[in-house]
């Protein structure tokens, strides 16, 4: 049976339409992707993400142990700032893809996706040095996320002032007068917060999210509208546009290595294969309405097969279906036409440029992309 | 107002005369999540019953549509290549598919409302 997040009830009671994601029982959506896809893009969405694994990591060697096991370089991540990061098998395949929080000189916080929770706490326990601890808090700690343009002025009553932290910061602070980690990063493309929350008080500040926020258009959002928001933004879902057989640099995740810092798992492997260029790169494509791109669907150029969808839909927001794609070969310049097999038969798409849609995200203060 | 007949896989149609008016049902929407898109058939073109004659694009996966009488497809409903989601919000309305002018009889062994909703009960666990 799958797990339930401490808001399982509240979703159930908004109308959630619960779907098994990654283990966990959690709303696909409550009342229409497109709606609540769009309130994220104009306003303000709230979605239940404690589904995402959290690992504690201390010790004296914390940091060198990252080092070790990840692929970007943690060393220059000041305490209160968070990092998109890597973790690769020793022939450069991606295990996982995560952010780290470095909560202390020897204290991160590590969130990985749900369905690899398991594995990476194995594979980071086998590596771990004498004296670090790993301690799984996921069942512990709730996570949600409000997302969207007004996110920032839509916190409710009772909350800190968070225009001094940066994206890809976070600070101790309170959320309507609960005690939360928050966080500026997410999953949208648009600017707002994560928020760590003990359980017990998980759904007062949800509640008082949803209600303060209301009027302003703020909903809850389910499964349906991240994946929709996070693909516009083209940000990878770990499992669809990459696994064990990707690396970075195919993913189009090169800028998160970082061979300068020293040795780590898989740093030879990806040192070849960016000396040789990638067999494979992930692009963007856009097609016309009605032409949904799913997941597996052939990509051919010339009537040849190069390669197949990674993830695809129906973008409500831009108005017409996009999909990434990982193909073979040379790379497929911007405006060049491929087809993708469509129910059958061969649709045209466009080779776009990545991202989809820039959000607010962007546009908040002091990037960190580092 | 002609009854509603229903479909195991999930269409409902009302007949007028010869003609009968085609859609999805409240609970088939329902499953599909929002609709995106809508390919279907031009009128004119002959259907059996029991054939795919288009298909229904939801947010989440594609579907066959599958006629439920015999006959020419008269028209279609040109909203829906505008407003898909007509689909979601009035299934049983504003949302109709197609109309075909029946060839043969109406089949009798189609569900009424309440045979089809305990049918698509049951499918739903």
């Amino acid at each position: 049976m799958p797990n339930r997040t401490a808001l399982y009830d509240r979703h159930v009671a908004l109308g959630g339409r619960m779907v098994d994601f990654g283990g966990w029982d959690l709303p696909q959506q409550y009342t229409s992707i497109r709606d609540e896809h769009l309130a994220v893009r104009k306003a303000a969405g709230l979605f239940d993400i404690s589904h995402m694994g959290r690992l504690d990591l201390v010790g004296p060697r914390a940091e060198e142990f990252l080092q070790h096991v990840l692929t970007n370089d943690v060393a220059g991540v000041e305490p209160g700032r968070a990092q998109y990061n890597l973790m690769c098998l020793e022939d450069g395949g991606v295990v996982d893809d995560l952010v780290i929080y470095r909560r202390g000189h020897e204290h991160f916080l590590v969130v990985v996706n749900a369905a690899n929770r398991e594995k990476d706490i194995a594979w980071l326990r086998k590596h771990l040095p004498d004296g670090t601890t790993l301690t799984d808090r996921t069942l512990e700690v709730g996570l949600i996320a409000l997302q969207g343009p007004r996110a920032e002025e839509l916190m409710p009553k009772g909350s800190s002032e968070t225009k001094a932290i940066p994206y890809f910061g976070f600070a101790a602070g309170k959320v309507a007068g609960v005690p939360a980690l928050i966080s500026r990063t997410g999953y949208t493309g648009e600017d707002g917060f994560e928020l760590f929350i003990e359980n017990d008080r998980l759904g007062s500040v949800w509640d008082a999210i949803l209600e303060s926020g209301r009027s302003s258009g703020v909903v809850p959002a389910g499964l349906g509208a991240r994946d929709a928001t996070r693909l516009e933004a083209a940000l990878r879902l770990y499992g669809n546009d990459m696994d064990e057989s990707v690396n970075p640099y195919e993913a189009g995740l090169g800028w998160t290595v970082k061979p300068d810092k020293g040795e780590f798992i898989g740093s030879e492997a990806l040192a070849k294969v960016k000396q040789a260029g990638p067999r494979r790169r992930l692009i963007g494509l856009s097609l016309k309405a009605g032409d949904i791109p799913r997941h597996g669907a052939a990509v051919t150029s010339g009537g040849k097969k190069v390669g197949a969808v990674t993830s695809g839909t129906h973008s409500f927001f831009l108005g017409h279906p996009i999909a990434l794609a990982l193909v073979e070969g040379p790379s497929f310049p911007v405006g060049e036409t491929l087809g993708v097999d469509v129910r059958g038969r061969e649709a045209s798409a466009e080779v776009v440029k990545l991202p989809f849609y820039r959000g607010s995200a962007h546009s908040a203060a002091s990037p960190a992309k580092s | 107002m002609a009854e509603r007949r229903y479909a195991k896989t999930h269409e409902w149609l009302t007949v007028d005369g010869k003609t009968a008016t085609v859609g999805i049902t409240d609970f088939a929407q329902a499953q599909l999540g929002d609709v995106v898109f809508l390919d279907l058939p031009k009128p004119g073109r002959k259907v059996s019953r029991g054939e795919a004659f288009g298909v229904v694009e939801s947010v989440k996966a594609a579907s066959d549509l599958y006629s439920p009488v015999s006959g020419t497809v008269s028209a279609v409903n040109d909203k829906l290549s505008s407003n898909p989601e007509l689909v979601n919000s009035d299934p049983l309305g504003e949302g109709w598919i197609m109309k075909v002018e029946i060839s043969g009889a109406v089949p009798d062994d189609l569900m009424d409302e309440a045979e089809y909703e305990k049918s698509a009960e049951a499918s739903a666990h």
